[in-house]
């Protein structure tokens, strides 16, 4: 089944950065420059937080501008990064009006959610989770 | 960055606006972070008997090594030499500060000097910029922070520390306040900020800390343990609904804290009902938040809504409440509703001042006001009663006014303001520093009197009188039991945890943790001599600077009023302080 990562409740944030801890955390960071997720307040904390993550659009334009095809759609939504392919040009980031790419200054490339679901984990005030994709009827949660 | 190329020391001249950054891992290798590398730096900083509102007083902020790597580690700590007691300034701060000095590079930061004008610092990981602050003075914390959250860079991985009105006006209780929400509370870090004309300091973060290969697997698997016991165990429940406040309800039906300047130690039962931290949820509660890396989410925000001037008008404001500052606002200055400690502790934020304080010294006020000690001519026209937050409000904006020599006085802390005007057997402080809450027993007041900060946080004297209710028990046994705790503190804000998370991290997490990051060959052993060492050192530089335990005041009010083991006496408080002496190597 295909899945995908979504902000499910941002009411339930408590802005705790456990998710972008976790994500780093996968290969063995502290911290969150390796971090596909972004939680931040919406302009000050009362105004509450705004949880930033791909949201595996269906037909995303992040692919349709990858000048050497490193970032490929994925059946059902989202995409799929080949970093042997992706030259750096940051075109896809300039093109996800989420902000939901984020850059790797190391390796100088994007850094994309792989909806893997760490991050959900460590969520355990449920504002995030994963859901099913219908490959079938794509971008409809089961 | 490799966990230990993060331990550099960021030191930062405001006079000459230079810095340096020096790789100081023998400090951090021996003393381990927090309140362990940071008194090590106070003692190397600051020379003896140095004013501390001028250019050489340090102001050092330092995390831990379970910094950003586990949870709950969220909290900073601050030292400086405080300009209220003329000893050790420490105070701690969570919000997003921690994450920000250490995933920005450092360890610790050692501020010094003064500039000729405000400054703010903006320091994006190794660049360290120093701003002009001159649009920003004499401009409210919360509204300095709004303005460098546009101007600067790393949303929502920064923090902004920022002071008050009452920081650049050098009251002796300022605080510095950080995520608008959390502070650098105690002891009068604002006011040396202040006295830099060092308006703010923002930090984000742009690095991360590498765990080597081979260590990965054991550091998952040690997270896990310790997020699962901060998550799935009753270690840190209370914090999770009610918050701090949950207990003030209970702690006023056992006649434990002060009301109205302790005129008695409980509140009428309408008062606690109205003040509880359930009531308040009920009611006012609008949303819980958390510091970085901490899943509990104790930071419990109000929201209230007001008419404020004719033809609907309307203002909502977010207001964050705790246990202390509903106590310090509501009991000690017999407000009648939770809306009016809102309002009160609002005004405070704004200002810039610790509200424990605040709210204490004001009650001394009202009461020596009451007495004729002092009179409206000292009030400049006040008529300070209790309940009334208009007048309350008038004053607070006056103490940082200052339009006379009473306010003046008053900014400089209770202990002082009665040693002019008198009252002092009302004047609740001890060790220069105004009590917290607690009317426990004796224990609580040992704490206020010979804990390293004078503040409840240091060995919690109020829960060791509570677990000794109904028990027999030798000064010697309390005094032990202070110690070890306090000892043991300094263990918890060297690495630096949280202490509401203090179930969690016993010695032998502790050690799983930091063997997980390749910090090894600590032993509980170990751990509790450190304990020891760093709380030693701080007495050190106590007594270094003039604390006497000799000279320990003790307000007859603590005596007149009986708590929940009866009514304590002078003569047996003496008689512990005594003990703690003999015990610390300190004989009166």
């Amino acid at each position: 089944m295909v899945k995908k990562l979504a902000a499910l409740d941002v009411n339930k944030c408590i802005g705790c950065m456990e998710c972008m801890f976790a994500c780093s955390r996968r290969i063995g960071r502290g911290g969150f420059d390796k971090s596909a997720i972004r939680v931040r307040s919406a302009g000050g904390i009362e105004r509450g937080f705004v949880i930033i993550v791909c949201r595996a659009c269906e037909n995303p334009p992040c692919a349709r501008v990858c000048p050497t095809g490193a970032l490929r759609e994925r059946k059902g939504g989202g995409v799929i990064l080949d970093d042997d392919n992706c030259i750096g040009c940051g075109f896809c980031a300039q093109s996800c009006i989420l902000g939901a790419i984020f850059w790797d200054y190391e390796k100088d490339k994007p850094i994309l959610c792989k909806y893997c679901g760490e991050c959900e984990e460590y969520c355990v005030h449920n504002a995030i989770g994963i859901v099913e994709l219908n490959v079938e009827e794509p971008g409809v949660r089961k | 960055m490799k966990a230990r190329a993060m331990n550099r020391v960021l030191y930062i001249d405001l006079t000459k606006k230079d810095i340096e950054i020096v790789e100081r891992e023998d400090l951090f290798d021996e003393y381990l972070g927090g309140s362990g590398v940071a008194i090590k730096l106070l003692d190397e900083e600051c020379e003896t008997g140095i004013d501390p509102l001028s250019a050489s007083n340090p102001i050092i902020f330092a995390v831990g090594p379970l910094t950003a790597l586990y949870p709950t580690a969220s909290k900073t700590v601050a030292i400086f030499k405080s300009p209220l007691t003329g000893n050790l300034g420490e105070s701690h701060c969570g919000g997003r500060s921690a994450m920000a000095i250490k995933l920005a590079g450092y360890g610790a930061m050692v501020i010094k000097g003064s500039s000729d004008f405000p400054v703010y610092l903006a320091i994006h990981g190794d660049a360290v910029h120093f701003r002009d602050a001159s649009s920003i003075w004499g401009v409210e914390a919360q509204t300095a922070g709004r303005i460098l959250r546009e101007v600067e860079e790393g949303a929502g991985v920064r923090t902004i520390i920022r002071i008050g009105r009452a920081g650049e006006k050098l009251v002796r209780y300022a605080c510095a306040v950080c995520e608008t929400y959390r502070h650098f509370g105690r002891l009068g870090l604002g006011a040396v900020m202040g006295s830099k004309k060092l308006k703010a300091i923002v930090i984000s973060a742009d690095k991360s800390i590498e765990i080597p290969e081979e260590k990965r697997r054991e550091y998952k698997k040690v997270y896990d343990e310790i997020h699962d016991v901060v998550v799935k165990t009753d270690a840190m429940e209370k914090y999770h609904d009610l918050g701090t406040s949950g207990k003030i309800y209970d702690l006023n039906k056992i006649g434990g804290m002060a009301y109205k300047n302790l005129a008695s130690s409980r509140a009428p039962e309408e008062i606690a009902r109205e003040l509880s931290g359930e009531n308040f949820a009920e009611k006012l509660l609008s949303k819980r938040v958390s510091c970085s890396h901490c899943p509990i989410g104790c930071i419990h925000l109000a929201s209230l809504r007001e008419l404020y001037a004719p033809g609907y008008y309307f203002k909502t404001t977010t207001i964050p409440y705790d246990n202390e500052p509903i106590w310090a606002t509501g009991f000690m200055l017999g407000l009648k509703s939770a809306e009016d400690c809102l309002r009160l502790i609002d005004i405070i934020d704004k200002i810039g001042m610790d509200v424990i304080s605040t709210g204490v010294i004001l009650a001394w006020a009202t009461e020596a006001y009451e007495k004729g000690v002092v009179t409206k001519e000292h009030t400049d026209g006040l008529e300070l009663k209790w309940g009334d937050v208009q007048v309350y409000s008038e004053a607070i904006s006056k103490i940082v006014l200052m339009p006379n020599e009473f306010y003046q006085n008053l900014a400089k802390g209770s202990e002082h303001a009665s040693s002019v005007y008198g009252g002092q057997d009302y004047a609740l402080a001890f060790g220069g520093n105004e009590m917290p809450e607690y009317h426990t027993g004796i224990a609580c007041y040992l704490n206020n009197l010979t804990g390293a900060r004078h503040s409840h946080l240091d060995s919690a004297g109020y829960d060791i009188d509570q677990k000794l209710m109904g028990k027999d028990f030798s000064l010697e046994e309390v005094v032990g039991a202070l110690l070890k705790e306090e000892e043991w503190r300094q263990v918890l804000s060297s690495l630096v945890v949280c202490f509401f998370a203090r179930k969690v991290y016993t010695p032998g997490r502790i050690i799983s943790a930091l063997n997980a990051i390749g910090i090894e060959n600590w032993t509980a052993e170990k751990l509790e001599d450190f304990g020891r060492v760093i709380h030693r050192a701080k007495m050190d530089f106590k007594f270094r600077e003039g604390f006497d335990l000799a000279k320990l005041r003790i307000p007859r009010r603590i005596f007149e009023v009986p708590t929940p083991h009866g009514f304590l006496k002078e003569e047996e408080m003496r008689k512990a302080i005594e003990i703690y002496g003999r015990i610390i190597g300190r004989d009166i």
